[in-house]
């Protein structure tokens, strides 16, 4: 017993390297769409501290106004411009309609206007472009290749790629840019920020722009892979172990914590999933974030939670 | 206290009869006052007096319920922090309110964001017109780390520095701004006498090289005679003295206040 659990799947791994090679591979492509829809999260806590409850759903209704507009006959790089427009302008009233009148209100009210935010999306998105599983081509087609004796999934690397470039440009645009130095100084001390006169409401328009930007980007990719369904929402429900894992302020702590989880699963899932009859997949980011709540609750990159009295 | 050439009449600042309540505190009631160019002024009054209130009021964090705050002659008060900032006030905070998780010379380049224009793509390629605003802002920002002797921290984070040096950059951060009005809210609170001594040569040297009209908050009494040029006490929620330093000290209102008299 002892011996298949401790000793057996690493015999597997060094056997078979090509096929651990794989296995990695399938992980870090999930992991990075985890970390996709986790930054979203990430962004707006840091800005606003408002953990935003809506952001699956943002994802689902990029992905839904996105395939609507193409079903109507809009060529893909228009249907994204539109959507992307959209999605600021969702930005625009999200800020103006739910955050403008609960200034200085207290962090779980706007916690639960974004509750109501997600059911509005939610039931707007089926009103306007309807229920049904839509699928999402995008040109690229879902098919493997071989490189070095190991199969990649053309989607797969696709998408993965995609986030990392996004990724990088985001840092750049937080480290180098006026406003990113901006946001990163309201995310620090909303006092200190409204005293140099950083305008808070223009802040919150360009985070949650961004989210929106981001979610286009996620919901895209997740569309891509497994149709744009109402399920689509519910991979906010995979970001909170990364944000758990990242710690709720940390953009590398987002990507890592989506990677971890993404490797950490499918490694778990393949060499330790027969043990115990499989599906460890579905309960393994859940399981660590546990650990991680227990014993490092700020997370891997997370501020220290340091109460002063 | 210092000899002064007669300022210029318009006041920088005017403060006519405001009041603030929170709930059934009156934390201000019916004050007036004003601030003139060039002027280092000191509000001082026993704790809950209102000074913090005031320099709310005067940022933009607060709005009076009635009253008016006219700053360089126009009507302000119902602006917003960003807009007063916009408009030439800076501030610093009695328990001082820096980016903790940014490095001593981002916190001040936070200072000159008003100053800042141009593109961001440019500017996410540190390019062009964006590279020479930059190298333009940080040669400013220099300027003052020199000036305020905080050149061995710039790289330093700024929440890992001891509590006199914080509030040194958090001084420095509202410099970048070039405020006509610099609001102080007790900037010696927790120094040592060497600290003390080195933030009054600051206080005075602002004053002096960047033209900035101040107004401070403070306790420390010795402090306020050697750099203000005015005094103003306030006690429960109103102004009782306005004046010279000397003649501030020896107002048996004030002199009450401080010892604690009963309250009618």
């Amino acid at each position: 017993m002892l011996e298949a659990v401790f000793l057996s799947p690493f015999k597997d791994m060094v056997g078979a390297p090509t096929f651990l090679m794989e296995v990695l591979i399938g992980g870090v492509a999930a992991g990075l769409m985890y970390s996709l829809v986790a930054l979203g999260f990430v962004l707006i806590f840091k800005a606003s501290g408002v953990f935003n409850f809506a952001q699956g759903v943002m994802v689902l209704f990029a992905a839904l106004t996105l395939v609507g507009l193409i079903e109507r006959g809009a060529p893909l790089v228009v249907a994204l411009a539109l959507t992307m427009a959209v999605m600021v302008a969702l930005a625009f009233a999200i800020e103006r309609v739910v955050l403008r009148p609960l200034v200085n209100q207290e962090q779980i009210i706007l916690f639960m206007a974004t509750i109501g935010l997600n059911f509005f999306l939610e039931g707007f998105g089926e009103f306007a472009w309807g229920s049904d599983v839509k699928k999402l081509d995008v040109g690229i087609p879902d098919t493997s290749f071989m490189a070095w004796g190991v199969q990649v999934n053309r989607l797969e690397l696709t998408a993965a790629i995609t986030a990392a470039v996004l990724v990088a440009v985001m840092a750049v645009f937080f480290q180098r840019t006026r406003i990113g130095r901006a946001l990163r100084a309201v995310a620090d001390d909303h006092e200190a920020a409204l005293s140099i006169g950083i305008p808070l409401n223009t802040i919150w328009i360009v985070v949650w722009s961004v989210a929106g930007l981001v979610a286009i980007v996620a919901g895209i990719m997740w569309g891509a892979k497994s149709g744009v369904q109402f399920s689509l929402s519910l991979i906010a429900l995979k970001a909170l172990p990364v944000l758990i894992l990242g710690g709720f302020t940390s953009v590398p702590g987002a990507i890592a914590g989506g990677l971890i989880i993404g490797v950490g699963e499918k490694v778990a899932e393949v060499y330790w999933g027969p043990l115990v009859g499989g599906a460890i997949e579905n309960w393994f980011a859940y399981a660590l974030a546990l650990v991680f709540l227990l014993f490092r609750p700020q997370g891997l990159f997370g501020e220290k939670i340091i109460e002063r009295v | 206290m210092r000899a002064r050439p007669d300022p210029p009449p318009t006041p920088l600042l005017e403060v006519n009869r405001i009041s603030v309540r929170f709930g059934a505190v009156q934390a201000l009631e019916r004050v007036s006052l004003e601030i003139r160019r060039g002027e280092i002024v000191a509000i001082i009054g026993p704790n809950g007096a209102g000074k913090t209130t005031l320099l709310n009021v005067v940022s933009g964090f607060y709005h009076p319920y009635e009253g008016q705050i006219l700053f360089e002659g126009r009507d302000r008060t119902e602006l917003r922090p960003y807009d007063v900032a916009a408009l030439g006030v800076a501030r610093t905070f009695q328990n001082v309110a820096l980016f903790k998780g940014m490095s001593v010379l981002d916190n001040i380049m936070t200072g000159r964001l008003l100053k800042m224009r141009g593109s961001f793509l440019l500017e996410a390629l540190y390019w062009g017109p964006a590279m020479k605003q930059e190298l333009e802002h940080r040669a400013f920002v220099e300027r003052i780390i020199d000036f305020l002797e905080i050149q061995a921290i710039r790289k330093a984070s700024a929440g890992k520095l001891p509590y006199g040096l914080q509030k040194r950059v958090e001084l420095a951060r509202a410099l970048a701004a070039e405020p006509k009005l610099l609001l102080l809210d007790e900037p010696m609170a927790g120094m040592n006498v060497e600290e003390k001594e080195d933030m009054c040569r600051f206080i005075l040297g602002v004053n002096d090289e960047f033209d900035t009209t101040i107004a401070l908050i403070e306790h420390d009494m010795s402090v306020v005679m050697d750099i203000s040029d005015r005094v103003i006490a306030l006690d429960y929620g109103r102004k009782i003295a306005d004046g010279t330093p000397d003649a501030v000290r020896a107002d048996h209102t004030v002199i009450a206040a401080y010892l604690g008299v009963a309250h009618a």
